[in-house]
């Protein structure tokens, strides 16, 4: 168990593509980091640089006190998880969880005494001398997190381990794997592109973005306080209405079209207003405080609850709002929406930074 | 599988017909006439033939020159496809961890491939010849006196090198295509999970390689036996009185040389019955140790 340190970390390919833009983070002991953020964002290549299997450009990663920039990968005392789990085909499961074990000269009674372990609390003792290919999905993924836990490493690394298993067994795995790290205590680093398993997951997200931290903090404090309109936009679904204003006879109106009157809180001439869909509220009346006004395209009910897709008079952008699964909207109807000042986020419009707290 | 059913009984054999008369007329016929040859003393001038039962078989396997002759292609293919995998996958390996101008490395290995067998077998006798061969000229530095065609050893030299240095690139492109068939990310999880990379090779590498490697030791042994007989035949230069020869060869010697087709016939029987036996076993034995996913 260890603390990771990464400190202006930066990841060139060919002299051209800087993939990783200096990242700098400290990783407490225990701890369960997410990295989160799109395709291309440089949250794998963050995380192979941490596991030894990338060079770091500059900068300086440390586990622990140790800085381990040029120390081999089997010397890092870290295991890792891999999307496709990278279990070896010839060998045995029992095989694939000890080998990393024999090559360390561990003693055979303690490689088969945690091997043994391992199973029981995956759950896999039944299939040990199976081979790789005669177990499903599910169970190739426990391998490799067996293969993870036996090593008892320092830091245990994620890469997207969840993404090749269908959407029932992937929740499964979900709640699976945080038990595991919470009763295990291992300091961990999972990348995912998927927001829901990031903020289920994690101790503290790290939102990145071409490179770069776009935020980093607890899930529910990224939710509640996106540091940008691209946080804003890539955590929490359906995601945020950005909507682009401006300043109208003492308060903000939209840039295109009428419909919205909301308070102008920082004194902006022009900015884009957040509301997130839960935030807008069906009412009978037009209130006095922020409201819309809006005509409701279409009706997605989802279950549980239901989404409204509706737009403003005179253009401007659609907007989303979460209403209850038994709300009945027909398309065309007229609609007048009630917000709370609290839950208005301002962001610049040329920056896309967040304006107040 | 899909089943197909067919409105004429005839349609199935129809379609079977070519492939099979392929079969029957270059092989089973052959086959059953060498077989027939083997048990016939024929006369060398094609007079007639008379029936001897099995004294053919009798009189090769007990001539002391089969045996040598036995020996040397046991000692030559095994050599030849121990040295043509081994460099193979060598070069495999080490051209798969060339991370700039691979394309031209490995353009290069396989350059070779693209030569025809005579050709090597002619570049081979330029490389080794007595008077202008520069492989003679350097070991002269150290004191060999190569001389290929007079000494027994030194053609079977000459013949092993060429028939290796002709094979290395088929085994090279089989090789580095199994290589870069590998999951990328089980070779880094091997990375995390042993340090050290010649283990890691033997243990992870090697293994997954096995189902290559199984096809290429069966197509090396067939090549070292078979196809080799156009570089045996340039080397020896008519001349097998001393050298080392191989049984494929023997076979040509004894039935057009010696004109003893009887007895070519038992050696081309003996022949086929080997192969025969060497292909059950390899199947029996390997196969079951190697692993396809």
């Amino acid at each position: 168990m260890a603390t990771i340190t990464l400190d202006q970390v930066r990841k060139v390919y060919g002299g051209v593509v800087e993939a990783v833009k200096g990242v700098s983070v400290d990783i407490a002991d225990g701890e369960f980091i997410v990295l989160v953020g799109p395709s291309g964002c440089g949250k794998s290549t963050l995380l192979r640089m941490i596991a030894g299997l990338e060079d770091i450009t500059t900068g300086e990663i440390k586990i622990g006190d140790r800085v381990v920039n040029n120390v081999d990968p089997a010397d890092r005392d870290i295991a890792m998880v891999f999307q496709n789990y990278a279990l070896y085909p010839h060998m045995s499961v029992y095989n694939n969880l000890a080998y990393g074990l024999k090559n360390r000269g561990m003693a055979k009674d303690e490689i088969d005494r945690r091997v043994k372990e391992a199973a029981r609390i995956l759950e896999i003792g039944d299939y040990l001398d199976r081979k790789p290919r005669a177990l499903s999905g599910g169970q190739r993924q426990r391998v490799a997190m067996g293969r993870a836990i036996v090593r008892e490493p320092a830091a245990f690394l994620f890469d997207e381990p969840l993404s090749n298993l269908d959407a029932k067994l992937r929740v499964q795995m979900r709640v699976e794997i945080k038990r595991l790290q919470r009763s295990l205590g291992t300091t961990s680093v999972y990348v995912t592109h998927d927001q829901l398993e990031a903020m289920t997951l994690a101790d503290r997200l790290i939102v990145l973005n071409g490179g770069n931290i776009e935020q980093i903090g607890a899930p529910i404090d990224v939710y509640d306080k996106p540091a940008s309109t691209f946080v804003a936009g890539f955590i929490g679904s359906p995601a945020m209405n950005l909507l682009p204003v401006k300043a109208v006879d003492g308060g903000l109106g939209l840039e295109t079209g009428s419909g919205l009157s909301v308070p102008n809180l920082h004194g902006q001439d022009k900015c884009l207003l957040g509301v997130r869909p839960e935030h807008l509220e069906v009412v009978d009346q037009l209130p006095n405080g922020p409201h819309a006004q809006v005509t409701v395209n279409v009706l997605e009910p989802v279950g549980a609850e239901s989404y409204l897709y509706a737009s403003f008079e005179n253009g401007g952008p659609e907007i989303v709002i979460r209403v209850s699964s038994h709300a009945v909207h027909k398309p065309g109807e007229k609609l007048f929406l009630g917000i709370k000042p609290e839950n208005l986020h301002f962001f610049e419009s040329q920056s896309g930074k967040r304006i107040g707290d | 599988m899909k089943k197909v059913l067919f409105q004429s009984r005839l349609v199935p054999y129809l379609l079977l017909f070519p492939q099979l008369s392929i079969v029957i007329v270059f092989f089973l016929w052959p086959a059953a006439e060498a077989v027939r040859a083997s048990f016939y003393l024929e006369d060398p001038f094609g007079f007639g033939s008379t029936f001897v039962g099995f004294d053919n078989f009798v009189d090769t396997v007990t001539s002391t020159d089969y045996g040598r002759v036995a020996r040397f292609t046991a000692v030559f293919t095994s050599l030849v496809t121990f040295l043509s995998l081994g460099l193979a996958l060598l070069l495999a390996v080490k051209a798969d961890k060339v991370l700039r101008g691979s394309s031209t490395y490995k353009t290069l290995l396989m350059w070779v491939y693209a030569v025809a067998p005579p050709v090597a077998g002619l570049i081979g006798v330029l490389l080794f010849d007595q008077h202008v061969g520069p492989i003679v000229d350097f070991v002269a530095i150290f004191g060999w006196n190569l001389n290929i065609g007079v000494d027994y050893y030194d053609t079977a030299f000459a013949m092993t090198v060429t028939a290796v240095w002709k094979q290395v690139p088929v085994n090279f492109i089989f090789f580095l295509s199994g290589l870069q068939g590998i999951s990328k990310s089980v070779q880094e999880a091997a990375s995390i999970d042993c340090r050290s990379g010649f283990r890691r090779f033997w243990t992870v590498t090697f293994p997954l390689l096995a189902p290559t490697g199984f096809f290429l030791l069966i197509i090396n042994i067939t090549y070292a036996f078979f196809d080799t007989f156009g570089i045996v035949d340039i080397l020896v230069k008519n001349e097998p009185g001393n050298n080392p020869v191989t049984l494929v060869y023997k076979v040509y010697l004894d039935g057009f040389r010696g004109n003893d087709l009887g007895g070519s016939s038992a050696q081309s029987v003996i022949l086929m019955a080997l192969v025969f036996i060497l292909t059950v076993i390899q199947f029996r034995l390997i196969e079951r140790r190697v692993h396809y996913n």
